[in-house]
Formats: C-alpha cells, structure tokens, sequence
C-alpha cells in the first residue's frame, strides 16, 4: 500500500525525471504556469517526458499531453524553452481536445543532464 | 532546468522545507529561492522576493510580473494529526495520504496503534497532549480525534485548539459533542475557540460504514483546505 501512496505522491514527477536523467536519458519538464476557467489540472501540474516520449504526470485530463510531448521532444534537441497555451480560442486546442471550456498556459523546459 | 535545481527541489522535499524555483518564461533562467536567500542565474529584485515569500506563504504558485516571472511553490506536504487508531482511521489515513497529506496516527492503546492495522502511517503511541504538543501544530496541520474517550479526544483538543491549526474536527453524535464543548467551557475555551472544532466530524452525506465516514471527514477537510468554508452550514 505504501507504493500506492508513492506512485500517486506528487513527487512522483520529479523524482522520475531525476532517475531518468541519471541513467543518461534525455528528459524535459512541463509544467501548468496559469490557467483560466475550467481546467482540469491546477497550477503547477507537471509532466515529465523523456527522449522516448514516456510520459510520467499530468498537465490536464489527458486532453492536452500528446501534443505537450512532442514540444518536449522538440525542446530536448534544441534547449529552448517554449510557453504553450491551449483554450477554446484556440484552434489546436479543438484538435487536441481540451474542449472543456479552459484555458492553460504550459511551460516546457529541457531538463539538463 | 538545471540539474542543480531539480535536486535543490528533492532534497527540500525530503528535508519536508520550503523552497521556491523562479522561471523567466522568456528564457528559461532560474533562481530558487529558501524564503531566506535566492542562489541560481536569475536574480530577484527586493520587490520579487517579497511577492515570492508571500506566494509561500499563501501556498500559492503562479506567474507574476505580467506573467513574464512564474513562481512555483513547493511546500511540504499538509498535516493530518488522527488521534485514535480506531476503524474508521484506517481508511481516513490511506485516503488522506492519497489526497497529498502527511499522516501521524496517535493512540497510547498499543493494540490499536498496530503497523499491521495501518501499513505505511507514522504511528505515535504516546498520550494525545503530550503526542500533539511535540508534533507542534502550525498552520498547514489539521486535527482529527475519532476515539469517542473523553480521556484522549478532550487532552488533544486542548492542544489543538491553542494552536492554529487550520480543520480541527471531532467525532461524535451531538449529545456526545455537546457534552464535549461543556468540558471544554470548563476548562476555559471561550465560544471562538470552541467555534473552531467542526463536530460531529464531516460533512452529512448520509455516510453510515467508517469508510464513508471517513469519506465525508476527508470531503470537510478538503473544502476548508481550499476555503469553502460556507459548506458546512449548508450541509
């Protein structure tokens, strides 16, 4: 029982992205920097990704991680960080689903090794 | 990020500390900050780590300065202090720990207080007021008393309520409640203090087993966590 509380602990993320890196994986970190309306996952959320696109975490219900991956692949080959927002106003927001009437603003780093 | 600062956060979060990490979301650089000095490329303006220090202080991540700084707060986890390792404890401890709490077990009766009975919960078998004073209360810690006994629910409630812990509730129908308050009146708890214990535990959702019990203890403690304070009075 204990490993469940750990596996739904939120350092659950962190930790992941420590071990991945320590194994010489490439890795990146997105984290929810704002959000308006409805969203489903609070401010500061995150999500680990690693250069195979394994994902461990949570930026929304599961609407938006897809298209946050592949920013996160994007990210580990050129280090730049980039600012993603998804909402209704958004056209790539219908495409990847975050049809729930919010808007988030997600912050994607790469994790140096 | 740098790998300096994701283990700057895993050691704060086994030290159970405060830290902070500052973004600027223009370039990625970062600081954190321990609420008493910043280390990292970005540097703070006095004003930053004013604002920084309250977000820490109100648990509160997010972006400032027109959203071109993001603060994120990592805090250690809130409190729960359950006094009594009766049935119902055994499902609010799991439950609680699921939902991001730090649960401490206390009960002085060995054969309640058992690893086999609650697996992975920090147990504390000594004498609720002395167990609480020790476990020094603040501000992020709530209190639950479940054992029914005037002997442990009331010592650990006299902790409880001069300390500022923000959800102190006690189980127990309301003759048993308000027989409590009187001891406590007695013992020179004003109605403002006593004000503070939400009794008899939880919100009313008809919850008969202890695990629905614990369901609607958790539920009160969750709305209070967040401020909906109101929800209580509409139950």
């Amino acid at each position: 029982m204990t490993e469940t509380f750990d596996a739904l602990a939120r350092d659950d993320v962190l930790r992941t992205l420590a071990t991945w890196r320590d194994e010489g994986r490439k890795a990146a970190i997105a984290t929810v920097v704002s959000t308006w309306g409805s969203s489903p996952r609070p401010v500061g959320s995150q999500l680990g990704i690693d250069g195979d696109g394994n994902l461990v975490g949570s930026v929304s219900g599961g609407c938006i991680e897809g298209a946050v991956a592949k920013e996160a692949l994007e990210a580990m080959q050129d280090g730049e960080p980039r600012l993603l927002e998804f909402g209704v106003s958004n056209e790539q927001a219908w495409e990847v689903g975050l049809a729930c009437g919010g808007t988030v603003r997600v912050f994607v780093e790469r994790l140096e090794g | 990020m740098r790998a300096s600062t994701l283990d700057a956060i895993l050691v704060a979060r086994e030290a159970k500390t405060a830290l902070a990490v500052v973004t600027r979301i223009s370039d990625g650089a970062q600081c954190t900050f321990d609420g008493a000095s910043a280390d990292g490329p970005l540097s703070l303006s006095s004003a930053q780590i004013e604002e920084v220090s309250d977000r820490m202080r109100n648990d509160r991540s997010g972006t400032f300065d027109d959203g071109a700084l993001f603060a994120h707060i990592y805090n250690p986890p809130l409190r729960l202090i359950i006094v009594g390792a009766v049935h119902i404890a055994q499902a609010l401890a799991p439950m609680a720990a699921i939902t991001g709490f730090d649960v401490t077990v206390v009960d002085p009766r060995g054969t309640f207080a058992t690893e086999e009975r609650f697996p992975g919960i920090t147990l504390n078998d000594d004498w609720p007021d002395e167990a609480l004073e020790a476990l020094a209360p603040d501000g992020r810690t709530a209190i639950v008393t479940l054992t029914h006994d005037p002997k442990l629910d009331d010592p650990a409630l006299q902790v409880a309520l001069r300390s500022p812990a923000f959800y102190i509730a006690s189980l127990g129908g309301k003759r048993t409640h308000s027989g409590r308050l009187e001891r406590l009146r007695e013992a020179g708890f004003d109605a403002a203090a006593l004000a503070r214990i939400n009794g008899p535990a939880g919100l009313r959702i008809g919850a008969v087993s202890p695990a629905e019990i614990a369901v609607s203890i958790l539920a009160e403690l969750t709305a209070i966590r967040h401020g909906q304070s109101a929800v209580r009075a509409a139950a």
